[in-house]
């Protein structure tokens, strides 16, 4: 059972306590909603990185060398 | 580092792990405050949640994410604030970061930022910067950090810090 940390600021009293079933269906609801942005974010990062490979692979065939293309 | 630059409270993660990290009964008597994180995830997933006053509705932001590759721009809610190094990272590293709330005992609607490394002797390591905006009049009270599906690792830490006439 997961558990959470709890600082009482005005004691300094530390606790260690089960989540709720309230909170582990939050947490289960962030877990659906972070894979479904990561999914999305990954598919940007890849999606830039095709075109950075396109692009160099473009400007090459232009002629350029791999310093220039660098260097751009 | 302003003199009065207070710890308030400080959490270190036992060896169960713990799916949150909370601050509650935040003293109002400082004008901003500072959270120093450092922390690893016990599984998969890299980025940490946050809550204040029990509530993550409201929060609105805009990321600044680096990967070592590229460099990307997305909108936030309360989900996703910043990262900490998953279970595929270099072994025993922890990442860290820094959550800055100023005025936040005001009625006006919270602004914070947050910065966040993961740590990881490989190509890929994480950075984000972040601009988060919470629409409450609420003064803070709690804070409230958590990771999506999985806990933090043992010896993940926190420290709350309070500081007056910023």
């Amino acid at each position: 059972m997961a558990t959470k940390i709890i600082v009482d600021c005005s004691t300094g009293v530390t606790t260690e306590v089960e989540l709720t079933a309230a909170e582990i269906a939050e947490r289960e609801a962030m877990a659906a909603e972070y894979a479904t942005q990561k999914a999305a974010e990954d598919a940007a990062v890849a999606a830039k990185a095709a075109a950075k490979a396109s692009a160099e692979a473009k400007l090459a065939a232009l002629g350029l060398s791999t310093d220039e293309i660098a260097a751009l | 580092m302003a003199t009065t630059y207070k710890l308030i409270s400080s959490v270190t993660v036992g060896s169960g792990g713990a799916a949150y990290m909370e601050f509650t009964s935040i003293p109002q008597t400082y004008t901003d405050l500072n959270l120093v994180f450092s922390g690893r995830n016990t599984s998969s997933g890299d980025w940490f949640s946050l809550s204040f006053n029990g509530s993550s509705s409201n929060f609105t932001g805009r990321i600044i994410f680096a990967n070592g590759a590229g460099v990307y721009s997305y909108t936030r809610n309360a989900d996703e604030q910043g990262v900490i190094p998953n279970s595929s990272t270099t072994a025993n590293t922890f990442g860290n970061g820094s959550l800055y709330i100023p005025n936040y005992t005001g009625s006006s609607n919270k602004s914070y930022s947050i910065d966040s490394i993961t740590e990881n002797n490989a190509t890929t390591a994480y950075m984000t910067i972040l601009a988060g905006l919470w629409s409450s009049s609420a003064a803070i009270t709690s804070i409230r950090m958590t990771i999506s599906a999985n806990t933090f690792a043992q010896y993940s830490t926190a420290y709350l810090y309070g500081i007056s006439n910023a």
